[in-house]
């Protein structure tokens, strides 16, 4: 059981460090420009099949690096040429703009690479198991996926808390004109961010894509939870996207690991009253309905504190 | 240059009348060419074109070429259904179809409702791995046909295997939640329950079909229960990734499947390094030992570049130009006549039957393990060095299940 426990919350931790690279873009992004960016998860997409299509040119630690710039320069562009454009036009002109960009980015990646799962290795020098622990191996890459969230997430931390970047960027988050009266060139912080958020989504991608499955799909896959995340921790708040990321991440995992149903708590239904929506009801195991937890906690955070975890406001 | 257009539509015309005398046959193959199932649809894809280039070859069904419509069901019914009328429309009377039992039941009642509403433009379906025992029992149809052994031969002849084998004490199963899934499980749970009630069931799992991109929770709650081995049902990435999870957790257990044989698995299970202690269940397999099966083996990866997962397709094509020849006819309500307890020779040799009862097709079965080549096992899988060893082979005779199949007939 202790093993179980141990290995679920390794799990947990490093799902839930992955959730918070990419919501912590998304919630930046937010919080500055009033959008949610729908096309955020075909960013990470878009690192994982960069990561994987320079792994085959140039090997893996240049792609490390190289994708998530190359995914950020794209994220720059998008700000620059489209969102900016349509910023006048209001909030609804922009979210569209980023849903037709998902659509655009998942047909665009399923023309290049196909539908099908690409072959995208852990880099042969990280292929071994890190440690042992209760007879089960922990893979030496998870580790090290580990270990770049947690690396990114300090540095975030740092640039924005105590730098004069971190510090314009956080003025301009709640007033932007004062920001721009004081002559700082507003245009440039945004897009700055936008770059940065979809970079690192870009590393989620370059990081992810080897130990879960790179395919057209995955952003389809992942985007909605991003959502979730992000309400859940309050929308526009970094501290929140980091504790509904790790949240999410070990209650999913957890969920998976636990075998209670209403019948092991209750114990069975009349056998008299014959198979019914009922009996299966009951017996669902919460393992069965784990995909569905995020979603849950999203409805019950939203009835009992609209404004999410950590969030300020109501919207 | 008006004149000229009006010449190149005539012309066009006039070529398009010639390609229509000759017409193809169309067989609509409709199966997840993108998504999770997508590496194993494709698969199947190659294999139902190398086997029309094959009769192609060698002059067609009755002088008519086959044709085979590539349609992507995203392994979602409702999208099949769209994709089944697509065919239809594009003159296909025949559709094969395998992946998602879910599917195959939401076919099989489209193209029976079809059929009664369109009299004399009837579709057939021939199934070639979709596998819930309901689709030749409760919810049978005349117009659809299934090659693959269904879930409760396989699970019969897996467990009088396991049967013999006292090494076996804890048994966890974990499968796909759809009916498929929740067949092999309680198969699994009624079978191993009546031949080995000393075994224990230390876990029964289901998790979300074709969703899951990383196993290692599963993994580490099957290592917390014990169980010295485990029974699943799961194909495509579910199989491949369950595989891959394992070998990265470095779990040690004996594996009893059905498709770890799909792309993905043979390099998990090297991984891992479970020599021959994974186990699938097949109709038929790469070092099989029969002859024309290595033959074709040999020419299909030469000219697709993979091995054949489906000799259940090549039973499935060569006997679909049995019957249409049976019947001189490609009318499908002629074909599907003259397929009706038709004897074949099957590619990995002995004789099978479409029973005409329930039109499951009824074939020997074979039990493999996956590990180190013997000397006379020339094929490997996916380039591991590792191949499918013969375990254990049952008899058409003893694979036959009965059925509650009441078909109404046209």
């Amino acid at each position: 059981m202790l093993e179980l426990i141990v290995i679920s919350t390794l799990n947990g931790l490093l799902f839930g460090m992955l959730l918070f690279l990419l919501s912590s873009g998304l919630t930046v992004i937010f919080s500055m420009m009033g959008v949610l960016n729908f096309a955020h998860a075909s960013f990470y997409m878009l690192g994982a099949f960069f990561g994987f299509q320079l792994t085959k040119w140039i090997g893996f630690w240049p792609a490390l690096l190289l994708a998530p710039l190359l995914v950020g320069a794209i994220g720059m562009a998008v700000e620059r040429y489209g969102l900016r454009n349509t910023h006048k036009h209001g909030h609804v002109a922009e979210l569209l703009l980023t849903f037709g960009l998902a659509f655009a980015i998942e047909e665009i990646v399923a023309m290049m690479w196909g539908r099908s799962p690409v072959d995208y290795r852990v880099p042969a020098l990280l292929d071994f198991p890190a440690f042992t622990i209760f007879s089960t191996n922990y893979p030496a890459y998870k580790i090290f996926m580990l270990a770049v969230s947690i690396v990114i997430f300090v540095a975030l931390l740092i640039v924005l808390k105590r730098t004069r970047v971190g510090l314009i960027v956080q003025a301009a988050l709640t007033h932007p004109h004062m920001v721009g009266h004081l002559g700082h060139n507003v245009g440039r912080v945004f897009m700055l961010v936008f770059g940065v958020g979809s970079a690192l989504a870009g590393i989620a991608g370059v990081i992810a894509g080897p130990a879960l499955v790179t395919q057209s799909d995955m952003a389809a896959a992942l985007g909605p939870i991003l959502f979730v995340v992000i309400v859940f921790g309050g929308l526009g708040s970094l501290p929140g996207a980091f504790i509904a990321s790790l949240v999410i991440g070990l209650v999913q995992t957890f969920a998976v690991a636990l075998n209670g149903s209403l019948a092991s708590a209750f114990g069975p239904l009349d056998p008299s009253a014959g198979p019914s929506v009922l009996t299966d009801i009951w017996n669902v195991t919460i393992a069965q309905v784990a995909p569905i937890v995020p979603y849950l906690l999203l409805v019950i955070i939203l009835i009992v504190r609209p404004m999410g975890l950590m969030g300020t406001r109501e919207s | 240059m008006q004149k000229l257009i009006i010449a190149a539509a005539a012309a066009l015309t006039v070529l398009g009348g010639a390609a229509f005398a000759q017409e193809t046959i169309k067989i609509g193959y409709i199966d997840p060419l993108s998504g999770g199932g997508a590496s194993v649809g494709e698969g199947g894809l190659k294999t139902f074109q190398y086997l029309a280039d094959e009769i192609n070859a060698k002059g067609g069904i009755l002088g008519r070429k086959i044709e085979i419509l590539p349609l992507d069901n995203k392994t979602n019914p409702q999208e099949s259904l769209v994709q089944a009328q697509k065919a239809i429309d594009a003159g296909a009377r025949y559709i094969t179809q395998g992946n998602g039992s879910s599917v195959a039941a939401a076919l099989s009642d489209f193209i029976t409702k079809n059929n009664t509403r369109n009299p004399g433009k009837e579709v057939l379906y021939f199934n070639y791995a979709a596998v819930d025992p309901s689709l030749t029992n409760e919810k049978c149809s005349f117009w659809h046909f299934r090659w693959d052994a269904s879930s409760d031969i396989k699970m019969e002849a897996l467990t009088s295997y396991m049967k013999d084998v006292p090494a076996i004490k804890k048994v966890y199963l974990i499968n796909q939640d759809y009916s498929f899934g929740q067949s092999v499980r309680a198969d699994a749970r009624k079978m191993l329950g009546a031949k080995r009630p000393d075994i224990q069931i230390v876990g029964d799992e289901l998790h979300p079909l074709l969703k899951i991109t990383d196993f290692s929770p599963y993994i580490a709650k099957i290592k917390a229960s014990g169980a010295d081995s485990v029974v699943t049902g799961n194909w495509g990435q579910d199989i491949a990734l369950l595989l891959k999870a394992a070998a990265d957790a470095g779990l040690k257990v004996n594996w009893y499947t059905y498709y770890a044989g799909g792309a993905g698995g043979p390099t998990a299970i090297k991984q891992t390094g479970l020599d021959h202690q994974v186990f699938q269940i097949t109709e038929g397999f790469a070092n099989s030992g029969h002859q024309p099966a290595m033959e074709f083996e040999k020419a299909f990866r030469a000219k697709v570049n993979m091995s054949l997962w489906y000799p259940r397709a090549v039973n499935e094509m060569r006997m679909f130009k049995a019957a249409a020849e049976k019947a001189n006819s490609l009318d499908p309500v002629k074909v599907a006549a003259a397929l009706e307890d038709l004897k074949f020779e099957v590619l990995d040799g002995g004789e099978g039957l479409m029973r005409k009862d329930d039109h499951q097709f009824f074939q020997p079965i074979y039990i493999s393990s996956f590990g180190k080549l013997a000397a006379n096992e020339p094929f490997d899988e996916e380039g591991t060095g590792w191949g499918w060893h013969l375990v254990s082979k049952i008899d058409t005779s003893k694979t036959m299940v009965p059925t509650t199949c009441k078909m109404t007939r046209p």
